[in-house]
């Protein structure tokens, strides 16, 4: 139940291709999170999985069956749709019964499985009004419930939230992670908000321009980003990117001089960084904390936002912006001199194809 | 949309009347979801454009095709294949005057002469009805009162059918009609109006204008609407003359749409017959005989009727709708602007 | 009246008038009586009898001279005021009229003829409505049977119009195939071919159908417009694909996708070009004329053209009739006019 494979899937509208040779397997009851930016081919690829775009290379398998040319109706999959897609003219019952009437289902039964999604979703009181009659959180439980009373082998959510408010996001973020856990069913979930990506996923799959950059549990991805790209887009905010050159290279033993004039040893594994080359150093704003003394990287402020249980400084070190989030409340002042220290943070290293460099800092 | 009231049970009447159409479509669709399953989704789009096109091919462009062929043939025979094929002789036939100028001197004069109705009728209805339509538009779109009352007033005859319009203006125009008895309380001898060749020419543009004139004005008046009203508050700021405001100000941003209309105004002064036909069958004698009566007549109700004859000139008329409607794709690109056909 | 008239005419904000102020005045109150007028007219003179249309100069409201029977006079006399060489007044009866004298009698007294010059008398009139101007031509004409035919072909029409141009409109805004632009380029190009360019090659297609003489051969030609797919298209395309998508995933068939979601949202469009397929059908003429050649297929239009067209036009009849035929239209005009005029300035159909 619910076992979804993808082997060399392609996809390309005309000349231009949009998904490029995906491979991805999805476990029963697992909860995946395609993210990327926007135009990388995440939506395009649920949608290929829902049977709503065919694919123009290579194969889907759900439950061990290719399903490749069977029609999205026959596919057992239920979808809630970014605009939810509610039938406007139709009663919230209606909209639920519409799916199960399609499949000749007996009135006795659709009445129980609204019943039993409506309680769920609680949103029984709302089932002779329309869609129209509705606020947005209201809507979204209903498109939710659309999907809910067909029981699925697997649920594909494309960006459920984003037409929420903050607030209510937040709120339909867990009840979508309880859900999960409830129906305990495969839920593939399209975003580009990684903060949902990070709290829901079992697994998150990172796409940019139609190729996977990285597959991995929330943690994986945080700790240990395969690249450049990655390490940028998850984590909020943003990693901190320092340019630097390898100034010596010598079996398993590397230097570099960074931005700043901070130099480092670089206890690389393989011999790939020759001297000369260049090398990027990222840290979390997390992980940067203001030093004392004349130790670390000097650095000026540029910008202080004090938010009360944390202060983001937004520093420039020679002309590079390197953002620190401190825990607590600093005085500090805009056009200050302060040392940055690195000495305590977990420090990624990218090669010059963005490529990460294992390491024992 | 209507407020469902929470908890409601039974059906309403609205759902009862649908239960025959519900089940008569459940009944089609079993054969269709075969359809779909055989042919895929391409299948189902032909499914769904093919009544369309049938009727659409079968009335619409297979007549269009086969008029050339009716255009190359002789005799007083209808169908396509008991007819002899002449080539070009219907043309010549059209075009065989001694004189280019006087359609008296060519074989087939009531062509030339309703031709040379058809083009004055244009000139003249073409011009009073932009005139028309402009003011009434502008008038219109002048701060007023009960401004949509107003303009159902000049809307009105829009609807009225073309027979009607006829009817109601041969009874005014009849000699003891509305108008003689207005101009005789005035002291003027009543006149046969439709009697008269050229008051029954008059007649036939003034109806036509009548009668459509309120269509006109509300497309150009959704035009003026279009017009930013900043940009008149801009124009009274720096003390601009009326005049001068309508000039350069309204004239220019107008022209687009008014290019469209004066475009639809020719397409349809062309093609004009319905209410001529009622109002003064072409007569007195010829002087208000279109080219569509014309090829009505050539081809269906003289006795000695040509229908290869009416083909040709049909011919060159859509030759000169197809150049005018054309014209008026390229106008209305730029404004999104649809034309129209009945 | 007098409060509604000040109500139109009050200017807003009050300022001093200005000459366009008098232009748009002047205009727009001739225009209410040469749009209104007309019509008006027809509708007073529908109710007039023969007698009374045949006046001049005529009367705005329907009168007639009140008649007398007279004893051994076989016909009902004309009544009439008339002053004697006395000086004194009598209501006699006209016997008959040789030039400008009148022989009279008085219709208590019916023995005596009075010799009365005509200056002296004025006939003896009251209003009277001729209801059967509207009642004969439905008892002993064939006018109920064309209106009959004009509603079965309006309402044919209207319906095969919608559901075929709907399923047209459905194909090419919600589907992608090939040959999608050719189609709608071929639909376009029939905007440049009016019915009277083809009349002829028409007439012949429907007579090899079967269909000469037929109100199914009035009903056929029209039902594929392309201004129908062009806004049922147009409608279409605002509404979001997801929706679509979503029908499918539940497992609807295409058909039910094009039933059950589409055309009760496209309901709006769908009124509209119904009240215009309604308007053109009802109105059509110069078609039927070519196509229905026997007396009891003709359509309201057909009929009264050719009524008013013979020698011997009964104007008490084809005014009445002319009413009857305005009337659907006039409900048309009254109820949905604000409708159709917001339909027209969005989309330039007619």
């Amino acid at each position: 139940m619910g076992h979804i494979k993808l082997t060399n899937v392609a996809k390309s509208f005309g000349s231009i291709d949009v998904l490029h040779e995906i491979n991805l397997e999805i476990a029963d009851s697992e909860f995946v999170v395609f993210v990327g930016p926007s135009g990388c081919g995440k939506s395009t690829l649920l949608r290929i999985i829902a049977g709503l775009e065919k694919p123009t290379g290579g194969e889907l398998a759900i439950d061990g069956k290719v399903v490749n040319s069977v029609p999205a109706a026959d596919r057992g999959l239920a979808m809630v749709f970014q605009s939810y897609a509610l039938y406007p003219h139709m009663s919230v019952r209606q909209n639920l019964a519409f799916g199960l009437e399609n499949t000749k289902m007996p009135t006795a039964e659709i009445t129980e499985r609204i019943g039993e999604a409506a309680r769920m979703l609680e949103i029984e009181r709302y089932l002779d009004r329309r869609p129209g009659q509705l606020s947005g959180g209201q809507r979204q439980r209903v498109a939710i419930g659309r999907a809910i009373v067909r029981r699925p082998v697997a649920f594909l959510l494309d960006e459920p939230l984003s037409n929420l408010d903050a607030e209510l996001r937040g709120s339909t973020r867990a009840e979508i992670a309880a859900l999960h856990s409830r129906l305990s069913a495969t839920m593939i979930y399209v975003t580009h908000d990684q903060v949902e990506a990070m709290t829901l996923a079992d697994r998150i799959v990172v796409l940019r321009a139609g190729r996977i950059e990285q597959i991995g549990t929330p943690m994986e991805l945080y700790n240990s980003p395969t690249n450049r790209f990655v390490a940028g887009f998850i984590g909020s905010p943003h990693m901190n990117f320092l340019e630097g050159t390898v100034e010596s290279s010598s079996s398993g033993k590397a230097v570099a001089t960074f931005a700043g004039g901070h130099r480092l040893d670089l206890p690389v594994d393989d011999a790939s960084v020759a001297t000369g080359s260049r090398v990027t150093l990222g840290v979390r704003p997390q992980h940067v904390s203001i030093g004392t003394g004349t130790e670390g990287i000097s650095a000026k402020i540029k910008l202080v936002e004090a938010l009360g249980s944390e202060t983001i400084v937004h520093t420039d070190v020679a002309g590079q912006k390197i953002l620190v989030v401190a825990p607590g409340q600093h005085d500090l002042a805009p056009g200050a001199d302060i040392r940055l220290s690195l000495s305590a943070a977990p420090l990624h290293l990218f090669n010059e194809k963005g490529l990460r460099l294992e390491h024992a800092l | 949309m209507t407020a469902d009231v929470p908890g409601r049970t039974g059906l309403s009447l609205s759902e009862l009347a649908m239960v025959p159409v519900r089940l008569a479509m459940s009944f089609i669709d079993a054969p269709l979801r075969w359809v779909q399953k055989t042919f895929g989704l391409g299948g189902m789009a032909t499914f769904f454009l093919l009544p369309n096109m049938l009727i659409f091919g079968i009335f619409v462009l297979l007549p269009f095709f086969i008029n050339f062929a009716y255009s190359m043939t002789g005799g007083t025979a209808l169908f396509l294949p008991d007819r002899s094929f002449v080539g070009t002789d219907q043309y010549a036939r059209l075009f065989d005057c001694a004189n280019y100028l006087d359609p008296n001197s060519c074989v087939e004069d009531t062509f030339w002469t309703a031709v040379g109705n058809t083009g004055w009728f244009v000139v003249l209805q073409v011009t009073l009805m932009i005139g028309f339509s402009l003011v009434t538009a502008l008038i219109l779109n002048r701060d007023l009162r009960a401004r949509s009352f107003w303009r159902a007033v000049f809307f009105f005859p829009v609807l009225l059918s073309p027979v009607v319009v006829g009817l109601i203006w041969k009874w005014i125009l009849q000699r003891q009609g509305l108008l003689n008895f207005g101009l005789f309380s005035f002291g003027f001898e009543p006149h046969v109006w439709l009697n008269d060749r050229t008051w029954s020419f008059a007649a036939t543009v003034g109806v036509s204008i009548w009668a459509h004139m309120g269509f006109y004005t509300l497309i150009i008046l959704a035009g003026l609407q279009a017009i930013p009203k900043d940009l008149y508050e801009a124009a009274e700021m720096d003390g601009t003359r009326t005049s001068r405001v309508f000039l350069r100000i309204t004239l220019p941003l107008l022209m687009p749409n008014l290019l469209v209309v004066i475009v639809l105004v020719l397409i349809r002064a062309v093609q004009i017959f319905d209410e001529v036909y009622v109002l003064t069958g072409g007569g007195p004698g010829t002087s208000t005989l279109y080219l569509t009566q014309y090829i009505y007549e050539t081809g269906f109700a003289t006795q000695l009727r040509n229908p290869g004859l009416a083909a040709a000139a049909s011919i060159l008329m859509g030759v000169v709708l197809v150049v005018l409607t054309l014209l008026q794709l390229g106008l209305s690109r730029p404004s999104e602007k649809k034309g129209s056909r009945k | 009246m007098s409060r509604a008239v000040e109500f139109l005419f009050r200017r807003k904000g009050g300022k001093g008038w200005h000459w366009t102020d008098i232009v748009t005045w002047v205009w727009l109150v001739g225009g209410l009586f040469i749009m209104f007028g007309p019509a008006v007219w027809l509708v007073g003179s529908s109710f007039k009898s023969p007698a009374a249309l045949a006046e001049f100069p005529p009367t705005i409201l329907p009168y007639v001279t009140q008649k007398a029977t007279v004893e051994a006079y076989d016909k009902p006399l004309d009544l009439y005021e008339v002053t004697l060489e006395d000086g004194s007044k009598a209501t006699l009866a006209e016997v008959r009229r040789i030039g400008v004298v009148s022989q009279m009698v008085d219709p208590v007294k019916p023995g005596e003829i009075v010799k009365v010059n005509i200056a002296n008398r004025t006939p003896v009139r009251q209003m009277s409505f001729a209801a059967e101007n509207y009642t004969e031509p439905f008892t002993h004409f064939d006018f109920v049977r064309y209106l009959w035919n004009s509603v079965f072909v309006t309402v044919t029409a209207t319906l095969i119009t919608l559901v075929v141009n709907s399923m047209a409109a459905f194909a090419l805004s919600k589907y992608e195939f090939r040959g999608r632009t050719f189609a709608m380029l071929l639909i376009l190009a029939t905007l440049m071919v009016p019915l009277s360019v083809i009349m002829v090659p028409l007439y012949s297609i429907v007579s090899v159908l079967g269909l000469f003489n037929n109100l199914w051969g009035v009903i056929l030609p029209t039902v594929a417009t392309p201004t129908g797919v062009f806004i049922l298209r147009q409608y279409m395309l605002t509404i979001p694909d997801e929706l679509i998508d979503a029908a499918r995933m539940d497992k609807a068939s295409e058909w039910q996708i094009y039933w059950r979601i589409i055309l009760p949202l496209t309901a709006p469009a769908l009124a509209v070009l119904a009240i215009f397929s309604v308007v053109w059908r009802w109105n059509d003429f110069l078609w039927p004329l070519i196509v229905l050649s026997r007396k009891e297929l003709y359509t309201l239009q057909v009929g009264l053209s050719i009524y008013s067209g013979e020698l011997n036009v009964q104007w008490h009849f084809i005014l009445a009739m002319t009413v009857v035929t305005m009337i659907p239209v006039v409900l048309v005009f009254l109820f949905l006019q604000r409708f159709i005029t917001t339909g027209i300035a969005g989309t330039g159909l007619k």
